[in-house]
């Protein structure tokens, strides 16, 4: 699991590590059952400090992504995120925003950004499905 | 030992110290608690290294008191260094000693040392036992000073400013060991450091110093969640920064201007509003913003 921590930007470092590893879920390159590494192992690899780590975790295990299994380590879950509609409705149109203004900027129409979220789209979707 | 020494391995408490006619340390509390740790973060001349010199007791408190254990440093040194590991900024070791000189030298002061472990570091540091510390590197000497603070594993690792003037890599040797530390055993960690990046990656808690005070005190979580940058846009260029209560940092040109605020969000709001601004984006700041907001707001 490779993780990028940045703190040059406003978002917490915990915050940082969730989200990356939502993404890792979505995008299939973490699958259900998986193993995400020990929390002294990630901070040490990140250089972040294990409170950080446990607190990601916890964020995780909270919103469904992860379970703990006694005795053993962290496992990504089977369900999938179960999030509620509005939240992830509103995660997901402050970056629609801000997708919508660098296409203006770049002079792509919305619908030609509408063929090419659908074209990526096709393009991750195999590896969720296998 | 009071309950208070059970939760907190430094307890600072309306510390005053004046050199001449200066006052380094201003009234100053604060506390940190066992098994975290904890970044001092503040300009160069905040009083950093002063208020660390108290807590080793090469400093008597002129007002007010400073607790380490509960121990006073001053009147019990004992019972304060032999839990203190400790790392100078200025790196004051012998320099005629050899490494391995310095590792049997540093041993005896302390019954708990750890031979095992002080190998371990020193092959971990690539630091060749028979090299004298004067011919180190900069980044050697550090990994040399760090390895003897850590070798007893003390209770309280304490660093002033670890990676001043340091390597990338000599700074992650330094992170690495902060994060073992609380990882391994759960001991505490005190460090001071204008490195925010640093700050923000290992500490659990910070507290930032202005002119011998300390302004703003917290997790580092809730500081970045508690300060919101806001943009502010008005309907006619400003020549100089409007004036907006209760924020603590209005920067930028024309019609749009950032402001930095501290909790307080809605009054910051209210006041723009009256100021003739209104907010046309949100965001949060980097800890770096907000040392930069508050060091603007200390000095104004």
């Amino acid at each position: 699991m490779q993780l990028h921590v940045s703190t040059g930007d406003g978002v917490p470092i915990y915050l940082q590590i969730a989200n990356q590893v939502k993404y890792l879920v979505a995008s299939g390159r973490l699958a259900p059952g998986d193993e995400i590494p020990p929390i002294r192992v990630l901070a040490h690899q990140l250089l972040v400090n294990p409170n950080t780590v446990a607190r990601a975790y916890l964020e995780l295990e909270r919103d469904g992504l992860v379970h703990k299994r006694h005795g053993s380590g962290t496992y990504i879950s089977g369900a999938g995120s179960p999030l509620a509609r509005k939240e992830r409705v509103k995660i997901l149109s402050e970056r629609v925003d801000a997708l919508l203004a660098e296409a203006r900027h770049l002079h792509v129409e919305p619908p030609e950004l509408l063929r090419l979220i659908q074209e990526r789209s096709q393009s991750i979707q195999p590896k969720e499905d296998k | 030992m009071t309950t208070s020494a059970n939760i907190h391995a430094v307890e600072i408490t309306g510390l005053s110290r004046k050199f001449g006619s200066k006052l380094a340390l201003n009234q100053l509390s604060l506390q940190v608690r066992r098994g975290r740790v904890f970044g001092l973060v503040g300009a160069n001349g905040a009083g950093k290294t002063t208020l660390i010199q108290h807590l080793l007791g090469r400093l008597k408190a002129q007002s007010g008191s400073v607790r380490v254990f509960g121990f006073d440093p001053v009147a019990e040194p004992v019972a304060v260094l032999g839990r203190t590991g400790y790392l100078s900024e200025h790196r004051d070791l012998p320099g005629w000693m050899r490494v391995d000189e310095l590792l049997r030298y540093t041993k005896a002061f302390y019954p708990q040392w750890d031979p095992a472990y002080a190998e371990e570091l020193r092959r971990q540091f690539g630091l060749d036992p028979r090299a004298k510390i004067k011919t180190l590197s900069r980044g050697e000497n550090a990994k040399a000073g760090l390895l003897i603070a850590l070798a007893y594993r003390p209770e309280l690792l304490l660093l002033d400013e670890p990676s001043s003037g340091l390597d990338p890599v000599v700074r992650r040797d330094i992170l690495e060991a902060i994060i073992r530390t609380v990882a391994d055993e759960g001991r505490t960690v005190f460090f001071s450091s204008h490195l925010l990046e640093e700050v923000e990656r290992v500490a659990d808690d910070l507290a930032m110093m202005f002119n011998g005070q300390v302004v703003l005190a917290g997790t580092v979580d809730e500081v970045k969640e508690n300060h919101h940058r806001l943009v502010l846009r008005f309907d006619s260029p400003q020549l100089s920064a409007p004036k907006v209560q209760g924020v603590l940092s209005l920067t930028g040109s024309g019609q749009e201007w950032t402001a930095i605020c501290n909790g307080q969000r809605e009054q910051a709001v209210a006041a723009a509003a009256r100021a003739g601004g209104r907010v046309v984006a949100e965001s949060s700041p980097s800890l770096d913003e907000i040392f930069v907001a508050w060091a603007g707001a200390e000095s104004a």
